[in-house]
């Protein structure tokens, strides 16, 4: 069994004194792990931060086996990262999202397509925030879980939509939302592709996808807590915002 | 028969070790065997001292024999700076290097969201009462220039940047370094820390 792809490396793990175990995520292959033999050598560790764009080769003798890699480095994202705090807090937050919801070797070759443009757009302090949080919402969608902003879930119109049902994940306008208010999330303008995205509207907006992160996709993938890499992103956003 | 299981024993526990295989162990073991008074004795009378005398130094996290390392203890060395690092071996590494003449500050790991190792499990707290109870003037973070290194940094940072100057190592082409052997990241990273000549 052999196949060659390119793919985000996720985490690079020491396994023995000189071989790595590596996550990646490939547009074609999903997420997946192999051991890279060597992969703790002076020559090639340095590449193997986070981020970084592999091309990848995979091999085992059945399918099922973990398998071996042989990588070649094609781009670093890491050190473009790393002298902005919320940069490398952002590179942190979506690869381990990525890590803690794919399921493994399951392709999603739409958000994989994402998830590059995405990391591609680290260094872009303005673009960052508003990017990651279409991310999120576009990882939700892929993992089951999608927002429906199209109408308001209680009169079906398209009016002033000003909230997100906890429960279904659907727009609710203000005047569909009665006596609800209190119990609705926000639905800032940000998530539905308007306004000139703040920093403080798309907190709003990620507190709510964080709400569905939290109760609905964490649960069904065993109630694991969120990684917090996200809460440390969510932070440092939050402080820089102020 | 005893003796066998014994050696076995002491290959088993030797194998263990960074650099050591089953079959690297039994060569060393067989060496020391035959260097029996020249090696093996001074060699098991230093481990049995060390195995009763090592500990973690109450202030700083070295390595040492003391409750109190040397440098710690070391009057001179209370020049105002902290260099924090992250494990004990970058300690030696920057000690070998004889330029730095201040303290340290081990964690003991880095912040790792993947393997949640949050702030409570590393010396950060420690780190922040050092800064309180000490007069420190500058804290030069010597951590590793990896995406979990950098993350630590940054939240130590972030906890002291109030109170006292934060510098960080640089980071670029290393002595003897060629252009054409560097990763992008470093050479990214080389450009934008350029200095006037």
């Amino acid at each position: 069994m052999d196949w060659r792809d390119t793919g985000i490396l996720l985490s690079a793990r020491r396994h023995g004194e000189t071989s790595a175990i590596l996550e990646v995520f490939t547009a074609t292959h999903g997420r997946h792990m192999g051991v890279l033999r060597g992969g703790t050598s002076r020559k090639i560790a340095p590449s193997l931060q986070p981020g970084a764009q592999l091309d990848l080769t995979w091999r085992a003798r059945l399918e099922d086996h973990m398998g071996a890699w042989t990588v070649e480095p094609q781009r670093s994202r890491a050190a473009s990262a790393m002298s902005d705090r919320l940069s490398l807090a952002g590179l942190n937050a979506v690869v381990a999202l990525l890590s803690f919801c794919l399921p493994e070797r399951e392709a999603h070759p739409a958000l994989y397509a994402r998830t590059e443009s995405l990391l591609d757009l680290l260094a872009e302090r303005d673009l960052w925030p508003l990017a990651y949080m279409r991310w999120e919402m576009a990882l939700l969608d892929e993992m089951g879980f999608g927002l429906d902003l199209s109408a308001c879930a209680v009169t079906g119109t398209n009016e002033p939509l000003d909230y997100v049902s906890p429960r279904t994940g659907r727009a609710v306008s203000a005047f569909g939302a009665g006596d609800w208010v209190a119990r609705l999330l926000p639905l800032p303008p940000v998530m539905l592709g308007r306004g000139t995205a703040p920093d403080a509207e798309i907190l709003d907006a990620l507190r709510t996808t964080g709400h569905f992160l939290e109760n609905r996709l964490a649960p069904a993938l065993g109630d694991r807590p969120l990684p917090a890499a996200r809460g440390l992103f969510l932070d440092r956003l939050a402080r820089q915002s102020n | 028969m005893t003796d066998r299981t014994e050696i076995d024993a002491l290959i088993d526990q030797m194998a263990k070790l960074p650099g050591l295989g089953p079959r690297s162990a039994r060569r060393a073991v067989l060496h020391l065997i035959r260097k029996r008074a020249l090696l093996l004795q001074p060699l098991a009378d230093a481990m049995q001292q060390v195995a009763r005398s090592a500990r973690e130094c109450l202030n700083c996290g070295n390595v040492g024999t003391a409750e109190i390392c040397p440098i710690c203890a070391d009057a001179r060395r209370a020049n105002g700076q902290i260099c924090v690092v992250e494990d004990v071996a970058d300690l030696w590494a920057m000690e070998r290097s004889g330029v730095f003449k201040g303290r340290y500050h081990v964690l003991g790991g880095t912040l790792s969201a993947l393997d949640n190792v949050g702030p409570e499990e590393l010396r950060i707290p420690q780190l922040v009462s050092r800064i309180d109870g000490e007069t420190i003037s500058e804290v030069i973070l010597a951590l590793n220039a990896t995406v979990d290194g950098q993350t630590t940094a940054h939240y130590i940072a972030d906890q002291l940047e109030t109170r006292v100057e934060l510098t960080s190592l640089a980071q670029g082409v290393p002595i003897g370094g060629e252009l054409d052997y560097l990763d992008d990241g470093t050479i990214t990273a080389a450009l934008n820390a350029r200095k006037r000549v």
